[in-house]
């Protein structure tokens, strides 16, 4: 057998070897169940994996983050509403690195919101910032996050107003952060703290996926209050008529508006023989808490983030 | 140096390269460029980070793996291939042997880091679309890199002398993992009482401490190194790789190679 022939036979050989080895793993695949991240949690001590790690616990750090970030958008695109790993992974991250700021900032932003959005886990959230903080005492950010988090998901006006304020007292801090804490402290409504801090997020972050958050929930402010406010309208003229408006153009003659009221995207609200307002599209605006069809369910669950 | 130890040094660096030692540059090459894609869509704002990381953890574990297994193989190559008795017959003393095998195993490895740290940059341009003074700080971590190797090579070389490749190999890889709970060990040295104590300190002062020179994970967050550090690592690593080259001399100078 010369050289030449023997060399094809071989070469041949690996191709279809490699080649079935590929199909043959893949059905393996579909056969056995996904393994799944409590494999990976095997080792569950920050401490133990960063003897383990022989002084590379930073890059330990970043593939603990990579998992973090996997697990969650796993669940999240199945609308999972349990995430028992993610407390875990984010808190093993951040041992092992606690300079990580993004883990503490995405982290929170995971664990905070109500599922489908987030985890449902806001004291893990707080949990997780305050030793981000301990350990990064200069990062004002994280006391935006903090104080994010003590507004939005714990309702706790007092702590969210310390944060603020701790926060704005920071070299280089946002000068939000004071008006923050003034409003926190005042009560102030609902909507106009809500559109601060999401200006706030979108003006001092430079990242793409926060910004498209910040400004998907600015629309999402916007529609709540029209919508808020036209059903006060709806509810004036049913006192002036006895009767709800038939339709939109109805109401607004009554209003003494312009043109149709529209939603950010510039198409009209719609008015429900009975009188509800609607969104014409609620797909396109996935925060939106007011103007849904009754029973009405997101397609996708959307990444809630404060930056 | 001398003539002759610089020709041992250079026949060494050449063999290494006739070894296709530097063919690890192609695996650290597809490792990074492939980080340096894929982070971004797998994970969130940690590019540059992962790329330090992943860069600098790599440079070294590559580095003391070459380290190892080309020291300890230094000495007992050339007694297996009989060529160590060519050079000791010719006027080169055993100490000259050592010290040119020594200089020439460290010269492979800076070349080899050299390229490997140009990776690193050319990865941290594309992760970040430039460089920052911050980066700077890069190169010192490299250095501290570079630092270990001399101390892992000296080492190997120290085994060498005596042992057999296997066993030096079992050596220099234990020696290296307890270098890096070094400082662990002197925490244990602190606890501990009596007699323990005095052993795990003249252990823990014994051993190299490598968590020393490792500052990755600083750099990677743009965190200052002290010129201080800079200063005592690089006394430290030349005071320990003379320890340990002193000792191989020593044990070379008296084997008997008949």
């Amino acid at each position: 057998m010369t050289s030449r022939r023997t060399s094809a036979i071989a070469g041949a050989c690996l191709v279809i070897s490699m080649a079935a080895s590929i199909l043959l793993l893949h059905r393996i695949d579909e056969i056995r169940p996904r393994a799944n991240i409590e494999d990976a949690l095997y080792l569950s001590s920050p401490k133990i994996l960063k003897r383990a790690s022989l002084g590379f616990s930073g890059l330990m750090a970043c593939i603990y983050w990579t998992r973090a970030v996997q697990y969650f958008g796993d669940r999240h695109v199945l609308a999972s509403s349990t995430y028992n790993e993610l407390a875990p992974l984010l808190r093993i991250t951040t041992e092992l690195d606690p300079y990580m700021i993004p883990a503490y900032q995405f982290g929170a932003s995971f664990l905070a919101p109500q599922p489908p959005h987030g985890a449902g886990q806001p004291e893990q959230a707080v949990e997780l910032i305050k030793f981000g903080i301990e350990h990064n005492p200069d990062n004002w950010r994280l006391y935006y996050n903090l104080g994010f988090v003590y507004y939005t998901e714990l309702k706790d006006y007092k702590n969210a107003a310390e944060a603020f304020e701790a926060g704005s007292k920071l070299p280089d801090a946002h000068p939000f952060l004071k008006i923050l804490a003034a409003q926190m402290a005042e009560h102030a409504s609902d909507y106009s703290t809500a559109r601060m801090l999401w200006t706030a997020t979108y003006e001092s972050s430079d990242q793409a996926i926060i910004r498209q958050n910040a400004l998907e929930h600015l629309r999402a402010i916007k529609v709540d209050e029209d919508v808020k406010r036209l059903e006060e309208a709806v509810t004036r003229f049913e006192q002036a008529n006895g009767r709800p408006p038939s339709t939109m153009w109805e109401l607004a003659a009554a209003e003494r508006l312009r043109g149709l009221p529209i939603d950010p995207d510039g198409v009209p609200y719609e008015l429900t023989p009975d009188g509800q307002v609607r969104v014409a599209n609620p797909d396109n605006f996935p925060f939106i808490t007011k103007g849904l069809p009754p029973g009405y369910q997101p397609k996708t669950p959307k990444f809630h983030t404060q930056g | 140096m001398n003539a002759r130890i610089a020709h041992i040094a250079s026949n060494t660096f050449r063999e290494a390269v006739r070894d296709r030692v530097l063919y690890n540059l192609i695996a650290f090459a597809l490792l990074l460029s492939g980080a340096a894609i894929l982070v971004g869509q797998i994970s969130i704002d940690i590019e540059r980070l992962v790329v330090v990381n992943l860069g600098l953890t790599a440079v070294s574990l590559f580095g003391i793996v070459i380290a190892i297994f080309i020291g300890i193989g230094l000495v007992s190559k050339e007694i297996e291939k009989r060529t160590l008795y060519t050079v000791l017959s010719r006027p080169v003393r055993r100490w000259e042997f050592i010290v040119g095998k020594f200089f020439g195993l460290a010269g492979t490895l800076v070349v080899n880091t050299f390229f490997m740290s140009i990776g690193v940059f050319a990865a941290l341009l594309y992760v970040a679309h430039g460089f920052s003074r911050t980066d700077a700080f890069v190169l010192i971590a490299i250095y501290f890199i570079v630092l270990e190797f001399l101390i892992v090579c000296a080492l190997a070389l120290l085994f060498s002398s005596f042992s057999t490749p296997l066993l030096s190999a079992v050596f220099a890889f234990s020696l290296f993992i307890i270098g890096s709970f070094a400082d662990d060990l002197r925490g244990f040295a602190g606890i501990a009482h009596g007699i323990t104590r005095w052993f795990a300190t003249a252990a823990a002062y014994l051993v190299p401490n490598f968590s020393a020179f490792n500052v990755i994970s600083a750099v990677a967050h743009r965190q200052a190194i002290s010129g201080q550090l800079v200063l005592q690592n690089t006394l430290y690593a030349l005071f320990y790789t003379a320890m340990a080259l002193s000792g191989a001399v020593l044990i070379f100078e008296r084997r008997n190679l008949k």
